[in-house]
């Protein structure tokens, strides 16, 4: 149609790519996770964009269940930074390094 | 009963276990020496009727193999516990089991009182079974399993009182002088058999010996193999360079140096050189080596048994010049002569020892000569076998150390030449020198003893034994008269060993034509040569022995050498032991040991260490790197996929 495929598979592109600065660069547990759901929803436009494009709706569907499995990852990892923050009393993942030799 | 061979050889191990595991429970002192006892009389049986019947069998069918058990087959090696009743080895079990046997029911006398009775019985019973092993085996690792076997109980044998002190050390060091020692010989024995195996293929006496008895194989192979095997016989049979044990062996039990010093072990090298004659015959070079060190040795002991104080050291030094004697017959071609003069030895050289052991039981652990003298009254069945047993080692006729001794030194003459008959007829003369100063000091003469000392003659089941040997020692060499004296029986002895040695024979070619005269001539000298040494000797010790200490001292320095036998010990000592010992200690295992083993693997673990100190360094902890990681990775995966 008017707007060419190419626009909506970079803005996926660049969503995603945000996504990965964010969960590689933040401090914050909790806008780690929010970038993690921009990385969730870039995958999403991509798929929407694809089903558009070629016709076929099996795109669409498959987003129904990116959606559902995203929003229960983020409930449990929301649990688990409560967790984290009452043993912890921190929120910053720099300060979480147990593991280290 | 040549079937039942084997018993011969299982019964002593029996008897050994039984003494061995309930000796310490039995109280009954005469129940373990007639266990102990009883079995080697019943080999001596069993030995005895195989003997008869293969007698009876035709002169060239008198080899039985009876194999007992299946040992090694693996590949072309195959061995088992297989005996072989030939002449020589019924001669030999005779011999061990024999004298073995009379030498235990001494030992029920001597040892009485002891409180290791049991495990003494035991120990010489174990002895019999590695003997008769050694003796019966037809193959070389069988007979390897009682050679061994009897260097163990000798070092059983010898540190039996464990916890007595003999002179610088202890028993205990002597026994382990004597393991050691052996075990060097043992290492050329090996070898030897290692190239048997090598050049044959296998290691059975029969197959060995039918393709050595071919000429196709180089002298220089044979002549190894006989160089190895003959050094295993002069750790074993006590000759130049091996000997230095023997003497210190006599801090074992008087039986023990009787049985297995004396009579069997130190017998069992001159006994494996005669199974092995087929590989001497082939090496004519190394005949000679074996001729010279025998009679080195053989001057060489009895020069340092005439100046020794004590007893058992005299007899020491003579078993190890009489051993020298066997091995010049050897070395000569003559071998049924050494068997035969190993056959009179045992008579009396055991007889000898028996009789000191008679001696310093009664005088209570004394064993210095020079407090010895007049005993003769006091022990008159143990001075009359005593003497007889020195005019057989004498070589006076007609006791059987004449016989045996004159055919060795015939055969030095008419085989080796005048000087091997010159230095064999010196040792006899020395020999019956040595011998008659240790009889007359002994036995006759000034009492020169304290008055603490009550000697006695000893118990019967002492004294027959000697009686026994005394009449074996008289009689014993009519069985191998020389044809000049036997006329058309010829030499009994020399015949019935004959097809054992005709192989070797037939590769020597006989030189030498000799005369009657010349072997009657030389009996004269060598009869009267020992007449006078031993006129000489009770000359200078029953009347005048002024003489025998003005020879001292004019000569003293001659005289300290010959006490100190040589210095040999401490010239080993300082040549061999020091030397490896200070290597052992400081460079074995203060370097190689501490430093570069124990550097080796800490300097692993150290290096792992490092390498690990580095690496270790990803587990940052921080799992945003973590994160990084993984997306290079993704990255990375996905331009290979995309660009490949």
């Amino acid at each position: 149609m008017s707007v060419p495929i190419e626009f909506y598979l970079i803005l996926s592109a660049f969503m995603f790519f945000t996504g990965v600065a964010g969960v590689l660069t933040r401090r914050n547990a909790i806008v780690v996770f929010m970038s993690i759901e921009l990385m969730l929803n870039s995958a999403n436009l991509t798929l929407v964009t694809f089903s558009s494009f070629i016709g076929n709706s099996i795109g669409q569907v498959f987003v129904f269940f990116v959606m559902t499995v995203a929003a229960a990852e983020a409930a449990v990892g929301l649990a688990i930074i409560i967790a984290l923050f009452r043993n912890k009393q921190t929120v910053n993942i720099d300060e979480i390094n147990i593991l280290k030799w | 009963m040549i079937q039942l061979i084997y018993l011969s050889v299982i019964l002593p191990l029996l008897g050994f276990l039984i003494n061995g595991i309930f000796g310490s429970k039995i109280k009954n002192e005469k129940l373990i020496g007639i266990i102990g006892s009883g079995v080697i009389g019943l080999s001596f049986l069993i030995i005895l009727g195989a003997f008869f019947e293969t007698i009876g069998l035709p002169a060239d069918q008198r080899k039985t193999i009876v194999l007992l058990l299946n040992w090694i087959d693996v590949g072309l090696l195959d061995v088992g516990f297989s005996y072989q009743v030939d002449q020589l080895s019924l001669i030999m079990g005779l011999i061990v089991t024999g004298v073995g046997f009379i030498i235990h029911v001494y030992s029920i006398g001597y040892m009485h009182g002891d409180k290791g009775f049991w495990r003494f019985f035991a120990y010489m019973n174990l002895f019999i079974f590695a003997m008769m092993n050694l003796i019966l085996a037809d193959n070389f690792v069988l007979l390897f399993l009682g050679w061994e076997g009897v260097g163990l109980c000798s070092y059983l044998l010898i540190g039996f009182w464990y916890d007595k002190k003999f002179e610088k050390s202890t028993t205990s060091d002597a026994a382990k002088k004597a393991f050691v020692v052996n075990r060097i010989g043992d290492f050329g024995f090996l070898l030897g058999m290692f190239l048997i195996y090598m050049t044959f293929g296998s290691l059975n006496f029969n197959e060995v010996f039918q393709r050595a008895s071919t000429f196709d194989i180089s002298t220089v192979t044979f002549s190894f193999i006989a160089i190895f095997l003959f050094i295993g016989a002069t750790g074993k049979s006590a000759q130049i360079p091996l000997f230095v044990w023997l003497p210190d062996a006599m801090a074992g039990p008087t039986p023990v140096s009787a049985l297995i010093h004396a009579a069997t072990m130190v017998t069992a090298g001159v006994y494996m050189v005669a199974r092995c004659s087929i590989f001497y015959a082939s090496a004519p070079a190394i005949m000679t080596v074996v001729a010279v060190v025998g009679l080195m040795t053989a001057i060489f002991a009895a020069t340092i048994g005439l100046v020794q104080n004590d007893i058992k050291k005299v007899l020491a030094y003579s078993t190890v010049s009489q051993l020298g004697y066997m091995f010049l017959a050897m070395g000569m071609g003559a071998f049924s002569a050494g068997i035969f003069h190993v056959m009179t030895h045992a008579f009396f050289k055991a007889l000898l020892f028996l009789g000191a052991g008679s001696v310093i039981h009664s005088m209570h652990d004394e064993q210095n000569i020079q407090h010895f003298g007049g005993l003769k009254k006091y022990m008159p069945r143990t001075s009359l076998t005593f003497l007889i047993a020195a005019l057989a080692i004498s070589g006076i006729p007609p006791l059987s150390g004449f016989f045996s001794k004159d055919e060795i030194l015939w055969f030095s003459f008419s085989n080796g030449g005048f000087f091997f008959w010159l230095f064999g007829a010196a040792t006899a003369l020395i020999t019956a020198f040595y011998m008659f100063r240790l009889y007359i000091l002994t036995f006759e003469g000034k009492e020169r003893f304290g008055h603490d000392k009550h000697p006695h003659e000893s118990p019967a089941v002492m004294t027959i034994p000697l009686i026994i040997l005394a009449i074996l020692s008289a009689i014993g060499g009519f069985i191998g008269m020389p044809e000049i004296f036997s006329g058309e029986h010829g030499n009994v002895f020399h015949n019935w060993l004959a097809p054992v040695f005709k192989d070797a024979e037939r590769k020597l070619a006989f030189y030498g034509s000799h005369t009657h005269f010349e072997e009657i001539l030389l009996m004269i000298i060598s009869v009267a040569g020992a007449a006078a040494s031993i006129y000489f000797a009770r000359y200078i010790y029953s009347e005048n022995q002024k003489i025998a200490s003005s020879t001292a001292n004019k000569f003293r320095s001659v005289y300290n050498l010959l006490l100190n036998k040589y210095f040999v010990d401490e010239v080993y000592n300082s040549t061999i032991i020091q030397p490896i010992y200070k290597t052992s200690e400081s460079f074995l295992w203060r370097i190689a040991d501490n430093k570069i083993i124990d550097g080796l693997i800490n300097g692993t673990a150290s290096l792992i260490n490092i390498f690990s100190s580095y690496f270790r360094k990803i587990q940052t902890g921080v799992s945003q790197f973590y994160a990084l990681i993984m997306m290079l990775g993704i990255a990375v995966a996905l331009f290979w996929i995309i660009f490949r």
